[in-house]
């Protein structure tokens, strides 16, 4: 690791950028306020998240064999069910699918899956034309960005910014026309996006969860892009990973319920879709052909890791809304298309400590993530685990090096004891009477951004010894 | 084989052990035979009346028009009120189901039948249910209400009858189920709540994104 590490540059960034502060300065506040309200309109709201875990719990404890009821009842209801252990080779499978229907353009609803395997480019590189129909993911595209939150992928952009972008990219309509507002630049969206939908060769979706006894993918948008990419074309490809699945409805519906009200603070989503297979003999629409990826690419190491519950997520990004860090830096910030403390968790999972292992650090471990969280993930307790993870990789000796140093005293009280006081001494001399230190030689990092306070008096183990021994009034 | 490897995987991250293997698939035979039975808001668990008004309330919430109908026979042309007073053409498309063809479709209100086309303005579908607990339709796919009617007109009607609104999604699918003589899904469950809208724009939801931006439910 450099001294400086990517994260504290791209964060060093992100806090210096106006546009993205000013843009991040009430959206994700408007989500906690919304959970807030849907989590007290719903008495058994508690209750549910712990029903949540445990549906989850279950699926995983079972995965291999929900995972082939799954493909039986799916491939019973018409569906061709692939199976990727990498992220190459899903992109391989869904190319092949494409080519075989000899497909020009694809049209794509929001799936965290495709960017985690890197989709869309490997589509375009095979000659297809490929376009994200998710409002967000298509300002994403035209940028060429990745989204920075989980259901809000331009969360760090104002109206402002994606009015210049469509100002810039949709050169053939009048550039002195209004963009002023949200709804005009959805309507203008919405008349881009409508011809490709209807002229798309294949619709690729995610999923939000897979019923392993009916065989059927669940889809959630509020825009109803994603039953329009899955009903239009000839044929529609699920891309989704084998930790979706659950067993039945009733564990479905659950998760459901916890889903929209976790993300949006909604009652639920706008369109919940249950797709079973193509279109059935006799029905005049839908897709003739449904293809179901199942994509692995690390999962199934993690569930012997002692990380399993991070494949609970049910990806509504809570956690992300509730992180006073993701709340100061937003999701690029991270390097993982997985931000947050979600990400922090899943991103050294997926793509390797030594890349990714730093994320552990970014966290305050105030836990109010684990709070919110609809599957009680202990994300705090999983960020601690890569912490201790990544301090036995090789690199940044000086951190470990006063981590040692630390360690040694901790567990030595008399010693301990004994430096704090001298420490407390020194930094009050340090002071000269002054009640704050604004700049320290041995703390320059702490002091560039905030005062010191100046010690008081004796330290905390000192006065808590006097106040034992001393009568109270 | 991918898949092999992947299922290899699973079990060896799991540690699964022969002897535990029986157990394990017992487990997974009851769930999957008996359903898992889980919580279920109490919201949903009131009388009829109740329920039909805790709908309501939820498509008021949502933006959802109601539209109140004593007897079937008013349909068409609530429709048709529906419409001219928002100054939109009167004329819907619908397919073929049955009670909606079974309507007297005399009078100002024009009817084409079959899946949308693009230049539809306004879809009419007959919903299975209606679930209290979030105000939300329920919609099977097939000839009788094709999906394209709820996807693609900018004006979505809804025929539902109140006592098909029940107060979960559970007793939802049980309710379709006895419907459709099957517990076989067919190829698309639409639960729609509300017209489409994002909130990916300036963080505030707008209606109207690429589906319908007027959803408005008859209620018989």
């Amino acid at each position: 690791m450099s001294p400086v590490s990517p994260f504290t540059t791209r964060s060093a960034t992100a806090l210096a950028n106006e546009r993205l502060q000013r843009a991040l300065a009430d959206v994700p506040g408007g989500f906690v306020a919304g959970r807030a309200r849907a989590k007290a309109a719903l008495p058994e709201f508690e209750a549910l998240r712990r029903t949540g875990r445990d549906i989850k719990d279950h699926a995983l404890a079972h995965l291999d064999l929900y995972l082939e009821e799954f493909e039986r009842n799916a491939t019973a209801a018409g569906s061709i069910v692939h199976w990727a252990s990498t992220a190459a080779e899903a992109c391989d499978i869904v190319l092949g699918i494409c080519r075989e229907t000899g497909a020009r353009l694809v049209t794509k609803s929001k799936s965290m899956v495709s960017e985690e395997i890197g989709l869309n480019a490997k589509l375009e590189a095979g000659g297809l034309e490929v376009v994200e129909t998710d409002l967000g993911e298509y300002v994403i595209q035209l940028r060429g960005e990745t989204p920075s939150h989980l259901i809000a992928p331009v969360i760090h952009l104002s109206t402002a910014d994606i009015a210049e972008d469509f100002l810039r990219h949709h050169d053939h309509l009048p550039p002195d026309r209004d963009t002023s507002s949200p709804a005009v630049l959805i309507a203008e969206a919405r008349g881009i996006l409508r011809p490709k939908f209807l002229a798309a060769d294949v619709g690729i979706t995610g999923a939000n969860l897979l019923v392993a006894k009916t065989g059927s993918a669940i889809v959630v948008t509020n825009e109803g892009n994603a039953d329009l990419t899955l009903t239009l074309p000839r044929v529609h490809i699920v891309v989704t990973s084998i930790e979706k699945v659950v067993p039945t409805l009733d564990d479905a519906w659950a998760l459901l319920r916890l889903l929209a009200r976790s993300a949006t603070g909604q009652e639920i989503t706008a369109y919940t879709t249950l797709v079973t297979g193509p279109r059935r003999d006799g029905d005049p629409d839908g897709p003739e052909e449904c293809h179901v990826v199942l994509v692995d690419n690390g999962r199934s190491e993690l569930l012997g890791s002692g990380m399993r519950e991070v494949l609970r997520c049910i990806r509504c990004g809570a956690c992300m809304n509730h992180c006073p860090v993701y709340c100061s830096v937003g999701g690029h910030a991270y390097g993982s298309i997985y931000a947050g403390p979600i990400g922090a968790v899943l991103s050294p999972a997926l793509v390797g400590v030594q890349e990714a292992g730093e994320l552990a650090q970014v966290s305050t471990f105030c836990g109010r993530c684990e709070q919110v969280c609809p599957v009680e993930i202990p994300l705090v307790g999983l960020m601690r685990q890569w912490r201790e993870v990544a301090f036995g990789e090789p690199g940044d000796g000086r951190s470990k090096l006063l981590l040692r140093v630390w360690a040694f005293l901790a567990q030595r009280p008399r010693l301990y004891h004994a430096a704090a006081r001298m420490g407390t001494a020194a930094l009050r001399a340090f002071a000269r009477g002054r009640g704050t230190v604004s700049r320290h030689p041995l703390a320059e990092a702490w002091t560039r951004y905030r005062d010191l306070p100046t010690p008081q008096g004796e330290t905390f183990q000192a006065r808590w010894a006097r106040r034992q021994r001393e009568p109270t009034p | 084989m991918s898949r092999a490897a992947i299922l290899a995987n699973v079990r060896s991250g799991l540690k699964v052990e022969a002897r535990h293997e029986s157990e394990r698939r017992a487990s997974v035979e009851a769930r999957l035979a008996q359903g898992a039975h889980h919580l279920v808001p109490a919201r949903g668990k009131v009388g009829a009346e109740e329920r039909v008004a805790l709908f309501k309330s939820f498509l008021a919430a949502q933006g959802t028009d109601v539209i109140d109908v004593a007897a079937d026979a008013e349909i068409p042309a609530a429709i048709a009120a529906y419409l001219g007073d928002r100054n939109l053409p009167l004329r819907v498309r619908v397919g073929g189901d049955p009670f909606l063809a079974s309507l007297s479709w005399t009078g100002e209100l024009a009817r084409d039948t079959g899946v949308a086309r693009p230049n539809d303005t306004a879809g009419l579908s007959r919903a299975l249910a209606g679930v209290a607990e979030t105000g939300t339709l329920v919609l099977a796919s097939g000839a009788d209400n094709p999906t394209t009617l709820a996807l693609l007109p900018e004006t979505h009607l809804v025929v539902v009858r109140r006592e098909t609104i029940v107060g979960s999604y559970e007793d939802a699918v049980a309710l379709i189920s006895a419907e459709l003589g099957s517990e076989a899904l067919p190829h698309a469950l639409n639960l729609v709540s509300g017209a489409s809208r994002t909130g990916d724009i300036g963080g505030r939801i707008v209606v109207g994104a690429h589906g319908p931006r007027r959803l408005a439910v008859i209620l018989i």
